[in-house]
């Protein structure tokens, strides 16, 4: 049997000693009503035969696309030794670090993640992960319910449609308020969303660069909002946030990330890493993992695992959210990331696919009919109008072999016309020009 | 070890793009621009690889060191499924490809992966309809919370309350909680339900009573046919606790024992890598009346054998997950599945079960065994006797780590004073079970002479006992780097 290595000879020995005469011995107390009614399952495979049909899965999938689709997931470029260092036995095969003199290489690794989203997002506090963007904006917001003890949460339309759902499912039970102030042209609308804010509002929600691309400064929202007794909360995507003004720059309390753009494969959709950060104050309203610096009997340092009253192993129906693990592999990938590409080769990065972007941006807007959504400054995203709907320039050049990017006309009605069009610098000149050719031939 | 910050060198290059052309300027204006450069690490890649590989050394992982760690199924993860899940057909796959239309046909491979990974859960556990887009245990136990809560709401009532029994994982109240229930929590008797207290606290307020068996003792729920019963008689839901499913691969259907909801976690009874935490990935699985409220999207197989995406399912409780939950985790359950198959797993259960009974009996002289008999796959030991000598549980834990064990669970389930829950899992020999017993012996026989000595281990791995409380009380989260 694979994995097992008892013996026939064992496995008596181990009856002998238990005094029972045969496995059927060791599930007496099941009672036969109890028993399956099938378990109809097919027989085993060797490994080669598992992994040839996986192989022909994986092959059915067309990966080979030229993409130019982000939407808050991108397909950047992960230097080898990422993969190479987070395989590693001892980190993959550790469990969550409850002993701490057993796992100080987990928890220096986490101590040093937590280190680098503080210095990247510029706040004071980072926890050790939760599951992806979407759960880290959510727990945000409940951070902020518990915190205000308010009820009415103000969002800005910009912030990425999937998390807003996302938000819509957790909170269907909770007699939330959620109020969505309106997107202008693909920018926020910071006169309706301050208009909103209120002394009943818990948290304001924004996104920047926000899921159009476009850049915002929310520095005097965020002014406002506090004045209202509301906390700030801003998603990011991480990697641009090495050359954009950051969320502690602007005052957010909380700031979010999907951390999937720090050495993550795209791996059709996780597993992801949820990345949170928080003013000082707020700290034991964050859930989940945190770790702590501290000394051993011998005064040398450690780390560990701390402030664990607030999580559910202690506190129980209590606790600040029911989140028991972490996402600590895959932090472990955004810290080994992180360190390879070093301050300026991040900022290179981001500069490069902001380049890059612009870029596509000039050559696109030399075909008919074709405008920017938004005038506003942009990253490494834009949103270009068409003067076709947007699901018709798909089809064709799908089957091309080119992703031309994300119909926006999927969760904004109303703009079925416009295409989302991201870079990375896995994209070249080369392929913006032959974008350009099939976008002009398909309109 | 010093970290990474302090061995950072301002200037150094790291490995990053090739060197700009151009900066910025013109691209994003000033004002939204970020004034300097984050503070992250200036080091060569040799650095990080040594910095990194020495961090994993002092790290205790199954690749390296017995873990008999209780309720945690820490299993041997076979080394194929990684392959499998880097294979670039799935890893470079983005997960919008298939939510276009006329792209479903770049992405059937995927979806074959969710459909038939859900279709085997099924047949598993008996339950008529699975999702695998919920993110990690404690996720599955909230969506199946708000499963439980969308259901009641669809006929009409108002069930504010959920039943936990005080030997549940603490998962199981917080979620319920965070789906927006009353917990009510139940006392064992005997390390079980007893179905007269809950009788006593169900009504018409009940949404669902949420149960683990075997129970966190490793005990059999006796009364399981009596408390099914109970609940539908109240028509209120019973919710699965998935943790403990490797004692009963095969041996058990929770759906045809009459369960509604389950939540799996493929790490544990699948073999998942735990990764230091997580990724995890938690299935949650339900009886045909709540089939409709499973989250969207699903995986549907057409007539001609093609796979798609569906969305049209009014009641569902929406969206629990991004995409379609962690891909890269329960792709390694699926070939798990399919490697080991139906006899496969049923030896799992088998041999779990009997390595658990095997240490049990051999520690049964020095140990106290509050409930001594057959037990599941984990069973729980005190130390109230060390304790009295003024060893505790604690201590034995960090005494093991010494010898190069993890620990098992201490303080764990509540209800046991003193708790060492042990779970050797299916995947450890004869060799190292034995070699185990007699260390642990050898423990317990210097707390006999010696407590001193054990109360003061760790003295072998990298660091000694921590200070835990300095930690909390003095909150230090992040390196001086940049401050």
């Amino acid at each position: 049997m694979p994995y097992i290595p008892h013996t026939p000879n064992e496995q008596r020995r181990m009856l002998d000693v238990v005094g029972i005469p045969d496995m059927d011995a060791l599930f007496a107390e099941i009672p036969k009503t109890l028993r399956p009614k099938s378990f109809d399952l097919p027989e085993g495979l060797g490994e080669h035969e598992v992994m040839r049909h996986l192989e022909t899965l994986a092959d059915k999938n067309n990966t080979r696309l030229v993409g130019f689709l982000g939407a808050g997931f991108y397909d950047h470029a992960i230097p080898a030794a990422v993969d190479f260092l987070t395989s590693r036995g001892e980190f993959a095969t550790a469990y969550t670090p409850y002993q701490p003199e057993a796992s100080q290489g987990s928890l220096q690794a986490i101590f040093e993640y937590q280190t680098a989203v503080c210095r990247l997002l510029d706040m004071e506090y980072a926890n050790a992960s939760v599951y992806d963007g979407g759960t880290a904006l959510y727990e945000a917001m409940m951070m902020a319910v518990r915190h205000t003890k308010r009820r009415k949460i103000v969002v800005d339309e910009c912030v990425n449609p999937i998390y807003r759902r996302m938000l819509d499912c957790y909170t269907s039970n909770l007699h939330l308020e959620m109020i969505v102030v309106a997107h202008r042209e693909g920018g926020s609308d910071l006169k309706a969303l301050s208009a909103a804010v209120d002394t009943d509002t818990a948290a304001i929600i924004v996104q920047n660069p926000n899921f159009f691309g476009v850049l915002e400064d929310f520095t005097g929202l965020f002014t406002h909002a506090r004045s209202q007794g509301a906390l700030n909360i801003i998603s990011v995507y991480p990697l641009m946030q090495a050359v954009l003004k950051t969320p502690g720059a602007m005052g957010a309390d909380i700031a979010t990330a999907e951390g999937q753009s720090l050495g993550l494969p795209l791996s059709f959709g996780g597993p992801y890493l949820g990345m949170m950060a928080c003013a000082k104050a707020l700290i034991r309203q964050m859930p989940g993992r945190i770790v702590g610096r501290t000394t051993d009997a011998q005064g040398r340092t450690g780390y560990v695992l701390t402030l664990q009253a607030r999580e559910q192993h202690i506190r129980r129906q209590k606790a600040t959210s029911n989140i028991c693990s972490n996402q600590a592999l895959c932090a472990l990938r955004a810290i080994v990331f992180l360190c390879l590409m070093g301050p300026r080769g991040l900022a290179n990065t981001a500069t490069h696919c902001s380049e890059l972007a612009h870029y596509a941006a000039r050559r696109l807007l030399k075909l008919p009919g074709a405008k920017l959504l938004s005038q506003r400054p942009f990253a490494n995203e834009f949103a270009l109008v068409l003067p076709k709907p947007a699901y018709h320039v798909m089809d064709r050049l799908t089957r091309r072999g080119f992703l031309p990017g994300f119909p926006l006309g999927r969760y904004y009605p109303g703009l079925e016309n416009v295409l989302l069009i991201a870079c990375t610098e896995k994209n070249t000149r080369e392929d913006i020009g032959i974008l350009k050719e099939l976008l002009g031939g398909a309109l | 070890m010093k970290t990474i910050f302090e061995q950072s060198v301002s200037g150094r290059p790291g490995v990053g793009l090739r060197e700009l052309k151009k900066d910025l300027t013109g691209l994003i204006p000033q004002e939204l621009a970020r004034d300097g450069l984050p503070c992250l690490p200036q080091v060569g890649e040799l650095d990080v690889v040594r910095h990194f590989t020495r961090l994993s050394r002092l790290n205790f992982g199954v690749d390296s060191h017995f873990y008999p760690l209780g309720s945690c199924t820490m299993k041997y993860n076979p080394k194929f499924m990684e392959q499998a899940a880097a294979l670039p057909g799935f890893s470079r796959l983005h997960p919008l490809v298939p939510q276009f239309r006329g792209a479903g046909h770049f992405a059937q491979g995927a979806l074959e992966v969710i459909f038939e990974t859900e279709r085997l859960l099924c047949e598993i556990t008996g339950m008529a309809g699975f999702t695998v887009h919920p993110m990690a245990g404690s996720h599955g136990e909230l969506a199946g919370a708000m499963i439980i809560a969308a259901y009641h709401k669809d006929k009409g009532r108002k069930r504010t309350k959920v039943v936990v029994p005080d030997s549940a994982h603490g998962t199981n109240p917080a979620s319920a909680a965070i789906a927006g229930f009353d917990v009510i929590s139940l006392e064992s008797k005997d390390g079980i339900v007893d179905p007269q207290a809950l009788e006593a606290v169900l009504s018409e307020d009940v949404a669902a009573v949420m149960m683990t068996c075997p129970n966190t003792l490793g005990l059999f729920e006796q009364h399981l046919p009596r408390i099914v019963e109970l609940v539908r008689s109240v028509d209120a839901l019973l919710y699965y606790d998935g943790a403990n499913l490797n004692a009963i691969l095969g041996k058990m259907r929770v759906g045809d024992a009459g369960f509604d909801v389950v939540h799996l976690n493929l790490h544990k009874t699948f073999g998942t890598p735990h990764g230091g935490g997580g990724p995890g990935s938690g299935p949650v699985g339900v009886c045909e009346r709540l089939v409709d409220f499973l989250p969207i999207s699903r995986v549907v197989k057409l007539e001609d054998g093609q796979f798609f995406l569906d969305y049209d399912y009014p009641k569902s409780i929406g969206y629990v997950a991004p995409f379609y939950g962690n891909f890269g985790v329960y792709l390694k359950a699926y070939a798990y599945i399919l490697r080991l198959g139906r006899e496969g797993l049923i030896r799992v259960s088998e041999n779990a079960v009997l390595a658990a009974n095997y240490l049990r009996k051999r520690l049964e002289e020095h140990l106290e065994i509050p409930y001594n008999r057959i037990c599941m796959h984990e069973f729980v030991a005190s130390a109230v006797r060390q304790a009295a000598k003024g060893v505790r549980a604690l201590d034995i834990a960090k005494a093991l780590l010494d010898k190069g064990y993890h620990a098992p669970t201490v303080y764990f389930p509540l209800i046991v004073k003193e708790a060492l829950m042990f779970e050797p899992t299916e995947t450890e020999s004869l060799d190292t079970l034995d070699q185990f017993v007699d260390d642990l012996i050898a423990i317990l026989e210097q707390a006999d002479q010696d407590p001193a000595a054990i109360q003061s281990a760790p003295r072998h791995t990298p660091v000694s006992r921590l200070d835990e409380v300095k930690a909390a009380r003095n909150l230090e989260l992040t390196d001086n780097c940049g401050l």
